[in-house]
C-alpha cells in the first residue's frame, strides 16, 4: 500500500503508533474520526506583529471563547512568510504565563516586601507624586530671564516595546509636564 | 542615527528587510542577524542563492559568520580603521562609482582654507573643554553665499582630495596593525566589496549595536556611510545602510521622540539658549534650502495637536508650554548617562519607567543601582516583576536602607491591545487585539491617558498649582477607556476646523489651521474610518518584483520603501541597473515611471507636469540643504570631526598605532566615585571584553527570562573564552569563573570556544597579543531564571561595562572594556 506524504504526516500528527499504522491507513473516513480536532479549528483569527526584535514578523493568533489557543507566524506576511524564531514561537506564553502581573504592587519606603494595591488608589497616588515633584522643582524662568517651564526632578524612560500611539501619548504628557529627562532604549 | 542624519538627511534604515534579497554583496558588521534578527536571514539567504556574496565582520565567529563567503575577525572598536583601509583601497584602485560620487555627493565642494587635521586632531580643538570649535569645518562660500565647487574633483581643498589624503594613511599594513585583520584577508575583503562600485552593482551594509556602542560610535557608522557613497550604493535596491533595530518598535518610539533632544518627527526639542521664542525656533531651525524649509508647518501643527484651541496665533501656538532645555546635568545635556548621573547625585526625585529594565540594561550597573536608591519614588509599568522594579531587594542591598517608594503597574502584552508598531524598515504595521488583559492589567495607552486625566483633575482643583496651563489646556480627549484610533488619527494629522484627516504632510500649514502629532507619519491614517488605516493594509502584490510590497502596511515617509531612490538612476534618470529600477525617466513620454514612491521632486503638484531628471539630479538628498550626501560633514554636526578618524576605546590594551591621540578627544569623562576607568594596557585588567545577545533571550531579559521555553533553552550566564586563555588560566569548559572589571564583577560559566580568539595587534616587529572574552548581557537577578542558581548573585554583565558615551549620542561603550578572568 502506498502512503502519500500528506496521509503519513496526518497519521503521525494524530499520535498513532507505528504498530497501528496498517489498521488506520485505509480510507480517510475510517480513521478521521479518531483524530482529535486541531486546536485551531473554528478558532477566531487575529493578526498581529511579533513583540520582540525590529524585523516586524507577522503573527496569527487563534482564540476560542476569549482564550488564546495558539500563535504562529502569519503565512501571508511578506517578511516572515509564516516562519518565526525561537522567541517569536514563544509569544503565546507571554500571554498565558502565570508569572504575568495581575495586580498593582506597591513597596513602601524602607519596606522589604510588596503589597497588592487597588489600581485606582495607585494611579491616584502616582498622579499626586508626579504633581508634587513637578511643582516643587518647576523652573518657570532661567536665571537669565528666559521662559523655560521645565522640571529637572522628573524623568521618564522606556517605550521601544510599546505601540506608536502609546509612545505618542507618553511624549505628549511628559512634555506638557515640563519633563526634559526623557529617554529610552534608542540611546543604548 | 546621529550619523545617518547629518550624512544623508534622515536617521533611519534606508532600505528594508525584503530588499536584502536584491543585493549583490552584503557586509554584516556590528550585527549578527542570523542570531539576533533571525527571520531577516531568510532574505540574506535569498540573495546568496542568487549569487550574492556575504562578508561578515565580527570579533566573534557568530552563526552569521558561519554562512559567510568571507569572515573577517576584527578587534572590537576598530571599525574606522578597517573602513578607512577600504576607503583608501577603493580610491587608490579607482573602484569608486565616479558619476555617482561627482553628482550625488559633496565630493566637489571646496572646504574652508583654515580647516586642518594633524596628530589625530582636527582644527579647533580645545583641550580644556574636551571639545571642538567647529568654525573651520565648513565649505568655502562665494560672494553670493553659495558653496564653491570643483567638478573635476582635483582641487586639493576639495572634499574629495581632502578625504583621499586623510585615508591614504590607512594602508593595509596600518589596518592590520590596528584591527588584527591579516593583510591578505583585508585585501580579499577590499576586492570583494569594492566590486560593488561598478555601476549597476549594489552592496548593502548591515549594522546594529556592535557599530554604535562605542565612544566612536557615530564616526564608525559615518565610516560605513562614506564607503557606501563612494561605491554608489545609497538609494539602490539591494544597497543602502541598514540599521537593524533591536526592538519591535524602537523605530516608532524614536519617531515619536521619546528622547530628550527631539519632539515628534525629528524636530529639535527647543532649548533656552537658542529658542526662547517661537520666532527664534523657526528662524534658527528652518534651513533656507531642502525639504526642511517646511519645518514651520510641521512644528506649528504639532503644537496644535498638543494644545488644541489653547494654541493660538496670539500666544505663539502655546510655544511657552513646551519645556526649554537648559544645559543639563553638569552641562552634559539630559541623555541617558547624565540622567543616571543626575539621579546618582540626588537631583532627580521621581521616575516613570515604561517597559524598560535599566537595572540590567544600563552601563556601569553599580552606578545605576546607587542612583535608583536615591529616588523618592519610582513607577514601573511592565508585564513582569522586572529587575528594575525590585532593585531594592537586589543581591547585596538592604531594603531597610532604601527609601524609594515603588509602584509596579501590571501592563498588557501586544496581543492584548490594539495599535501600530514600526519595524526597522520603517513599515508601520497594525496589531489587533486578540484577547482581553488579565486582572487589573492595562495598556500603556490606558495608563498614560489615565495619568493625564488624573493630573488634569489635580491641576484644575488646585488654585496654588505651579503653572497649570500646559496640563489643564492639554488636548486630551481620548475617552476614559482611550480609543487608539483617535490617537492614530491625531498622529496622522487633520484640519482643525472640520477635523478632516490630511492626506499627507503636504496638507499641513503653519498658520494653526492644521494639527499633526508626527508629520513623518502623515498619510498612514488619511481618512476617518478604520478602513482608511493604511498600517493595517494587507495587499500582498509585488508589481516590481523587487519586494517593495507597496500595498502592505505603510512605510514612512509617504509609503516610500527605499529612501534616496533618485540615486538609483543616473543624472538623466536612467536606472544604473534596469533589473532593479526604482524610478525611470521616459524621455519620449517626458514622464517618470516609478516602482517606488519617488524621493525627489518628480511632478509639479500644481500643473501635474513631470519634472525633467536634470532638476532632481542636482539635489537627490532632499533633506539636506546642499542636496548632496556628505563625505565631509560641515559645521560640527558631528562633534568629533567632519571625517571619521580611528581612536581606541577608552579602555584598551593597545596604544593607538594611528596617532598620539589615544582615544576620542571629544568624549566626556565622568568623575563620580563609581565611574572608574582602567588605564591603557592596565596590568590588572589585561583582557578585552565585549557583550552580545542570544537568539533565545531578548534585551534586558524581562520578556524571555520569564518564559519557560526560553529559560530551558538558554538557562545560564556564561562567558566565551578562547582555548588559549582557558589553558593559561587552568579553566575547563563548564567551570564557573569570575569576570572582573574595575567597576564590578560577574559570575559566569566558562564556554571554552574557538568563537573567540586573541588579537595580535601593533606595528610590525612590536606586536602584542591580547585575549578577548564575550558575555551575553540578558541575565540579572529577578525573574523565573536569573542566569545562575545562587540567589545572592547578580548575573548582569553590565556590572562590568563603563559609563562612557559617544561624543555625539552619549550611547555607552558596552562593546569594549577591560577585564580579568579567574576561576572561582
Amino acid at each position: 500500500m502506498s502512503i502519500s506524504r500528506r496521509t503519513f504526516l496526518k497519521v503521525l500528527g494524530s499520535g498513532v503508533t507505528a504498530a497501528g499504522l496498517t489498521e488506520v491507513i485505509c480510507k480517510r473516513s475510517s480513521w478521521a474520526a479518531t483524530i482529535p480536532p486541531a486546536k485551531i479549528k473554528d478558532a477566531g483569527i487575529t493578526h498581529s506583529i511579533c513583540p520582540f526584535c525590529g524585523v516586524g514578523c507577522g503573527l496569527v493568533a487563534h482564540t476560542k471563547g476569549g482564550k488564546l489557543v495558539n500563535v504562529e507566524g502569519d503565512p501571508d506576511h511578506p517578511i516572515n512568510q509564516g516562519s518565526l524564531c525561537s522567541k517569536g514561537q514563544a509569544v503565546m506564553e507571554v500571554v498565558t504565563s502565570p508569572r504575568r502581573l495581575k495586580k498593582v504592587r506597591y513597596r513602601a519606603p524602607h519596606s522589604d516586601k510588596w503589597e497588592e494595591k487597588d489600581l485606582d488608589w495607585a494611579i491616584n497616588i502616582l498622579a499626586q507624586r508626579v504633581k508634587a515633584t513637578r511643582d516643587a522643582s518647576f523652573l518657570a524662568k532661567s536665571p537669565a530671564g528666559m521662559t523655560v517651564n521645565r522640571t529637572e526632578a522628573l524623568a521618564s524612560i522606556g517605550g521601544a516595546a510599546l505601540n506608536n500611539e502609546e509612545c505618542y501619548l507618553i511624549a505628549k504628557l511628559t512634555r506638557a509636564l515640563g519633563i526634559v529627562y526623557l529617554e529610552h532604549q534608542a540611546r543604548l | 542615527m546621529a550619523s545617518l542624519g547629518p550624512t544623508f538627511g534622515r536617521g533611519a534604515m534606508t532600505n528594508h528587510w525584503n530588499d536584502l534579497a536584491n543585493s549583490d554583496c552584503l557586509m554584516i558588521i556590528g550585527c549578527n542577524p542570523a542570531e539576533n534578527h533571525p527571520i531577516s536571514f531568510k532574505w540574506i539567504t535569498a540573495a546568496q542563492e542568487k549569487g550574492a556574496k556575504l562578508i561578515v565582520v565580527d570579533p566573534r565567529f557568530t552563526r552569521s559568520a558561519s554562512k559567510a563567503d568571507l569572515y573577517v575577525r576584527l578587534r572590537p572598536g576598530t571599525d574606522i580603521a578597517l573602513m578607512g583601509g577600504l576607503i583608501n583601497y577603493v580610491l587608490k584602485n579607482n573602484l569608486f562609482h565616479q558619476d555617482y560620487v561627482a553628482n550625488y555627493t559633496n565630493a566637489a565642494f571646496l572646504v574652508n582654507k583654515d580647516f586642518a587635521f594633524s596628530e589625530g586632531l582636527f582644527s579647533g580643538y580645545q583641550k580644556e573643554k574636551r571639545a571642538y570649535n567647529a568654525a573651520t569645518w565648513d565649505y568655502e562660500i562665494d560672494k553670493e553665499g553659495k558653496p564653491v565647487t570643483d567638478p573635476t574633483l582635483s582641487n586639493p581643498r576639495g572634499v574629495f582630495q581632502l578625504m583621499k589624503a586623510h585615508y591614504a594613511r590607512y594602508t593595509p599594513e596600518m589596518v592590520a596593525a590596528i584591527t588584527g585583520v591579516p593583510e591578505d584577508v583585508f585585501l580579499k575583503m577590499a576586492a570583494l566589496y569594492g566590486a560593488t562600485g561598478r555601476p549597476g552593482r549594489s552592496g548593502s551594509i548591515l549594522y546594529a549595536m556592535g557599530g554604535t556602542q562605542h565612544s566612536t560610535g557615530v564616526q564608525i557608522i559615518r565610516s560605513y556611510s562614506i564607503l557606501q557613497m563612494l561605491l554608489g550604493n545609497m538609494g539602490m535596491a539591494g544597497g543602502g545602510i541598514n540599521a537593524l533595530r533591536g526592538e519591535n518598535n524602537v523605530q516608532g518610539s524614536t519617531d515619536m521622540a521619546l528622547l530628550f533632544h527631539l519632539v515628534p518627527g525629528y524636530l529639535a526639542a527647543p532649548n533656552e539658549a537658542a529658542h526662547p521664542t517661537l520666532k527664534d525656533y523657526l528662524d534658527k531651525e528652518t534651513p533656507k534650502a531642502s525639504f526642511w524649509m517646511n519645518k514651520p508647518k510641521f512644528f506649528v501643527s504639532l503644537l496644535k495637536a498638543y494644545w488644541g484651541d489653547a494654541a493660538k496665533k496670539e500666544n505663539d501656538f502655546a510655544y511657552d508650554y513646551l519645556p526649554k532645555a537648559g544645559k543639563g546635568f553638569q552641562g552634559a545635556g539630559y541623555s541617558w548617562i547624565p540622567l543616571f548621573e543626575a539621579m546618582g547625585a540626588g537631583a532627580i526625585k521621581g521616575m516613570l519607567v515604561w517597559g524598560m529594565n535599566p537595572a540590567v540594561g544600563s552601563a556601569n550597573l553599580n552606578q545605576t543601582y546607587s542612583a535608583l536608591d536615591k529616588l523618592q519614588w519610582l513607577a514601573v509599568f511592565d508585564l513582569w516583576e522586572t529587575d528594575t522594579s525590585v532593585f531594592w531587594k537586589r543581591p547585596g542591598a538592604s531594603p531597610r536602607d532604601i527609601k524609594t517608594e515603588v509602584f509596579l503597574f501590571p501592563a498588557v502584552d501586544s496581543l492584548e491591545k490594539e495599535g501600530s508598531a514600526s519595524n526597522s524598515g520603517r513599515w508601520i504595521q497594525w496589531r489587533y487585539q486578540a484577547v482581553k488583559p488579565h486582572g487589573d492589567a492595562r495598556s500603556d495607552l490606558w495608563y498614560a491617558n489615565r495619568l493625564g486625566l488624573e493630573l488634569k483633575k489635580l491641576y484644575q482643583a488646585d488654585a496654588n498649582a505651579v503653572f497649570p496651563d500646559p496640563i489643564v489646556n492639554l488636548h486630551w480627549n481620548y475617552g476614559a477607556d482611550p480609543d487608539v484610533h483617535l490617537v492614530a488619527r491625531e498622529i496622522n494629522g487633520y484640519t482643525v476646523v472640520d477635523k478632516k484627516q490630511v492626506l499627507n504632510f503636504l496638507g499641513l500649514k503653519d498658520d494653526g489651521s492644521t494639527a499633526c502629532g508626527c508629520w513623518i507619519y502623515s498619510g498612514f491614517y488619511p481618512g476617518p474610518d478604520k478602513k482608511d488605516n493604511k498600517a493595517a493594509a494587507r495587499d500582498k502584490k509585488d508589481p516590481s518584483g523587487l519586494g517593495l510590497y507597496p500595498g502592505w502596511a505603510f512605510a514612512w515617509p509617504v509609503n516610500r520603501r527605499i529612501i534616496y531612490n533618485r540615486c538609483s538612476a543616473d543624472p538623466q534618470g536612467q536606472p544604473w541597473n534596469t533589473k532593479k529600477a526604482l524610478v525611470r525617466w521616459d524621455p519620449l513620454a517626458k514622464a517618470w515611471k516609478n516602482s517606488d514612491v519617488a524621493d525627489f521632486k518628480w511632478i509639479d503638484p500644481a500643473t501635474k507636469v513631470h519634472v525633467p531628471p536634470e532638476e532632481s539630479a542636482k539635489a537627490p538628498f532632499l533633506m539636506l540643504p546642499e542636496g548632496k550626501s556628505r563625505f565631509f560633514v560641515p559645521k560640527g554636526l558631528c562633534k568629533d570631526g567632519p571625517f571619521p578618524e580611528h581612536y581606541e576605546a577608552l579602555e584598551c590594551p593597545f596604544n593607538n598605532p594611528m596617532s598620539a591621540q589615544q582615544s576620542n578627544p571629544a568624549v566626556r569623562i565622568w568623575k563620580s566615585s563609581l565611574d572608574k576607568l582602567a588605564q591603557v594596557s592596565d596590568p590588572r585588567f589585561p583582557i578585552i571584553a565585549t557583550t552580545f545577545r542570544l537568539t533565545e533571550h531578548w534585551q534586558a531579559g524581562a520578556m524571555t527570562r520569564n518564559l519557560t521555553w526560553q529559560a530551558e533553552l538558554m538557562p545560564e550566564m556564561f562567558v566565551e573564552i578562547s582555548p588559549t586563555l582557558a589553558r593559561a588560566k587552568g579553566i575547563k569548559p563548564g567551570d564557573w569563573v569570575r569576570v572582573k572589571s574595575i567597576r564590578g564583577e560577574v559570575l559566569a560559566r566558562a564556554n571554552v570556544t574557538h568563537r573567540v580568539a586573541p588579537f595580535c595587534c601593533g606595528a610590525k616587529g612590536s606586536q602584542n597579543t591580547a585575549e578577548m572574552v564575550a558575555l551575553p548581557w540578558h541575565f540579572g537577578f529577578a525573574g523565573y531564571i536569573t542566569g545562575g542558581s545562587d540567589g545572592r548573585q547578580n548575573y548582569a554583565a553590565n556590572q562590568l561595562a563603563p559609563q562612557i558615551g559617544d561624543a555625539n549620542t552619549m550611547i555607552p561603550e558596552y562593546k569594549v572594556f577591560l577585564v580579568n578572568v579567574e576561576k572561582v
